[in-house]
């Protein structure tokens, strides 16, 4: 019961965050310094066609009643038509989500199962060559800029070696269409073709985005394992003679990982938003080349309807990072 | 000057911090010198058509760009644009982050709540999304960028500013000191301030890294300075249509980010160690700096 009461307390946070996320987006989208309405209207309109237009769009009202008005328009799910594509912004963004999210899926999976590993091992072995090995790759994979890792990576591989394809998601017709997800789709119609194209064309997005993550969680899983190793309950096991694998691989990681878990939650979000260079080197379909295709447009309500967007699902995944940690850490119950 | 010499010395005992530090020297010196180390410094704004894609050779150390510019002397100016950005936009956000959150973690009650709320809202969105809504909104320009980066970085001093003078009211001195009589003004501008300025110089040194790589990142969307300006994240964007053959072109601008970035990351590093007595005795007994 205690847990349900601290799941609707910290969701009764995620309502003001979104509100004030709000407030952000309309300050910015109102200290544009042209005319909005003039921009809708065009040039050759006249004064008097302006301000009818500015009155239809609600701009003559107070900015409190505006805002009420944009939230309102939110709720229902209306983040206004997309100058360039002409269809409405939700509508274009939930059609590219299945994309970013499987980009963004695939890239977690793999920081995971190869991040991990590589810190206990780093730790376990400390100042041994892999250790110092995996420094050098923890320290680079927080300073590299990850459009130019993209670009290097299709240099290497797709121009120069050929091994993989240079962009885009598939080629040929995507598979039937059931959860979006192009490997699954194509594992579930039996298309293996299909899925062997889907992989190789994940294969430079997904590294890319996962190289800054595999390094943040090497780099906390090693920290993680050493205080472990430091603490008093690893060396009473000790002293009684239990195996070291077995202190290790059960009762050390158990509590190494805790830190872990909250950083996999964070790194959701950050790979979300680094899906969006990430996506636009390599053309991918999802909507970070969307946003940054609207940017050279100047599709200015695209943007905006993209930075809603993403800040709602960053928001909502440190809601479920939070209730997680309570899940897998008693100690987090008591605060 | 007796601090600043002790932390030097710790500093140049740590070979990682010490290369952090050579390579932000080396970043200083060729924004400082750019006019004189670069071989040919008209080519910011010259043209050289007949010069176009030539490889990195004796003539032109990284090889020229589409516009036939020498791509060493643009990397160079383009230092300039790069420190400009990165100590502006830091210190910006020292300005209004730190105050903020002294106000914040000195004072208990609404304002409080206030303002370790918005700056809550600000740290909940990755800063790339907002920046990129900010710069789009204001145009491509490079007091833009500054601003952009600015409003998007200050929650993050604001929170260590919070939290550490939080932890510090605790503390027997700052008690006693509030007992004598000293107004809240006095109390934590001359005793709070001093005892934080750690936390505060080792999260702007990371800080100078992570703004300069999303700076970067804007420059490449295209919402960086406009041409001819050789921004570094704008010019890796130019260089694509002309790979593979002009490695070149798209190499040296990338790896000059990655070395500034990891020059401040470093140092950062190193200066956690050094100024933060706590994690020093965590790494005696475990090599715990990466925590």
């Amino acid at each position: 019961m205690r847990l349900l009461a601290l799941a609707l307390h910290r969701l009764a946070w995620f309502i003001p965050t979104l509100l004030g996320l709000l407030v952000v987006t309309f300050v910015i989208s109102r200290v544009i310094p042209a005319d909005p309405v003039a921009l809708v209207a065009g040039e050759t309109a006249t004064p008097a066609q302006v301000e009818e237009l500015r009155r239809q769009l609600g701009y003559d009202r107070p900015l409190p009643v505006q805002f009420v008005q944009y939230v309102g328009r939110l709720v229902r799910g209306d983040m206004g038509t997309s100058i360039f594509t002409r269809r409405p912004i939700v509508e274009d963004l939930t059609h590219r989500l299945p994309a970013t999210i499987e980009l963004t899926i695939v890239a977690m999976v793999v920081s995971v199962l190869v991040g991990i590993p590589l810190g206990v091992l780093s730790a376990l072995w400390r100042n041994s060559p892999l250790d110092h090995a995996l420094r050098v790759v923890t320290v680079s994979g927080l300073a590299i800029a990850s459009f130019w890792l993209g670009i290097m990576l299709q240099l290497l591989f797709a121009m120069r070696l050929g091994w993989t394809p240079l962009n885009g998601r598939l080629q040929g017709f995507p598979p039937q269409s059931i959860t979006g997800f192009y490997l699954l789709d194509a594992a579930i119609t039996n298309d293996w073709p299909t899925f062997g194209s889907a992989l190789v064309h994940l294969a430079l997005p997904a590294a890319t985005l996962a190289f800054p993550a595999l390094a943040t969680l090497v780099r906390f899983t090693r920290a993680g394992v050493l205080d472990v190793m430091q603490s008093n309950f690893a060396l009473y096991q000790r002293a009684m003679g239990l195996p070291r694998s077995l202190i290790v691989w059960k009762y050390m990681l158990r509590s190494a990982l805790t830190s872990t878990v909250t950083q996999i939650g964070l790194l959701f979000g950050i790979l979300l938003a680094g899906a969006v260079v990430t996506e636009a080197v390599f053309d991918w379909p999802g909507i970070g080349t969307y946003a940054v295709n609207s940017i050279l447009r100047s599709d200015y309500n695209a943007v905006m309807g993209f930075t809603v967007w993403a800040g709602a699902v960053f928001i909502m995944v440190n809601l479920l990072v939070d209730v997680a940690q309570t899940l897998v850490d008693p100690r987090e119950r008591t605060t | 000057m007796n601090a600043v010499a002790f932390v030097l010395a710790r500093l140049a005992r740590d070979r990682s911090a010490l290369l952090g530090l050579v390579l932000i020297g080396a970043l200083v010196v060729a924004a400082l010198l750019a006019p004189v180390l670069a071989t040919h410094p008209d080519d910011v704004f010259e043209l050289h058509p007949s010069e176009r894609l030539r490889a990195p050779g004796a003539a032109h150390w990284l090889g020229t760009d589409r516009m036939g510019a020498d791509v060493y002397s643009r990397l160079l100016f383009g230092a300039r644009i790069t420190i400009l950005i990165g100590v502006i936009a830091v210190g910006a956000s020292l300005l209004v982050g730190v105050p903020v959150g002294l106000v914040a973690g000195y004072h208990h009650g609404w304002l409080s709540d206030l303002l370790m709320r918005v700056s809550d809202i600000f740290l909940a969105v990755p800063q790339l999304v907002l920046a990129i809504a900010i710069a789009q909104t204001l145009g491509p320009s490079l007091p833009n960028v500054i601003l952009a980066l600015s409003v998007t970085y200050w929650p993050w001093f604001a929170r260590v500013v919070y939290a550490e003078t939080r932890a510090l009211q605790k503390e027997v001195f700052v008690e006693s000191t509030a007992a004598l009589g000293a107004s809240p003004w006095r109390l934590t501008v001359l005793h709070v301030l001093p005892n934080i300025a750690s936390p505060i110089i080792v999260r702007a040194s990371i800080g100078m890294g992570f703004t300069i790589l999303t700076a970067a990142a804007l420059g490449f969307l295209g919402l960086g300075p406009p041409p001819p300006t050789p921004e570094w994240g704008r010019t890796i964007a130019e260089s694509r249509e002309f790979l593979p053959d002009a490695w070149w072109y798209a190499a040296a601008p990338g790896l000059a980010i990655f070395l500034t970035v990891m020059g401040f990351n470093l140092l950062g590093d190193g200066l956690r160690d050094v100024l933060d007595p706590r994690l020093r005795r965590s790494r005696a007994v475990g090599d715990g700096r990466d925590g």
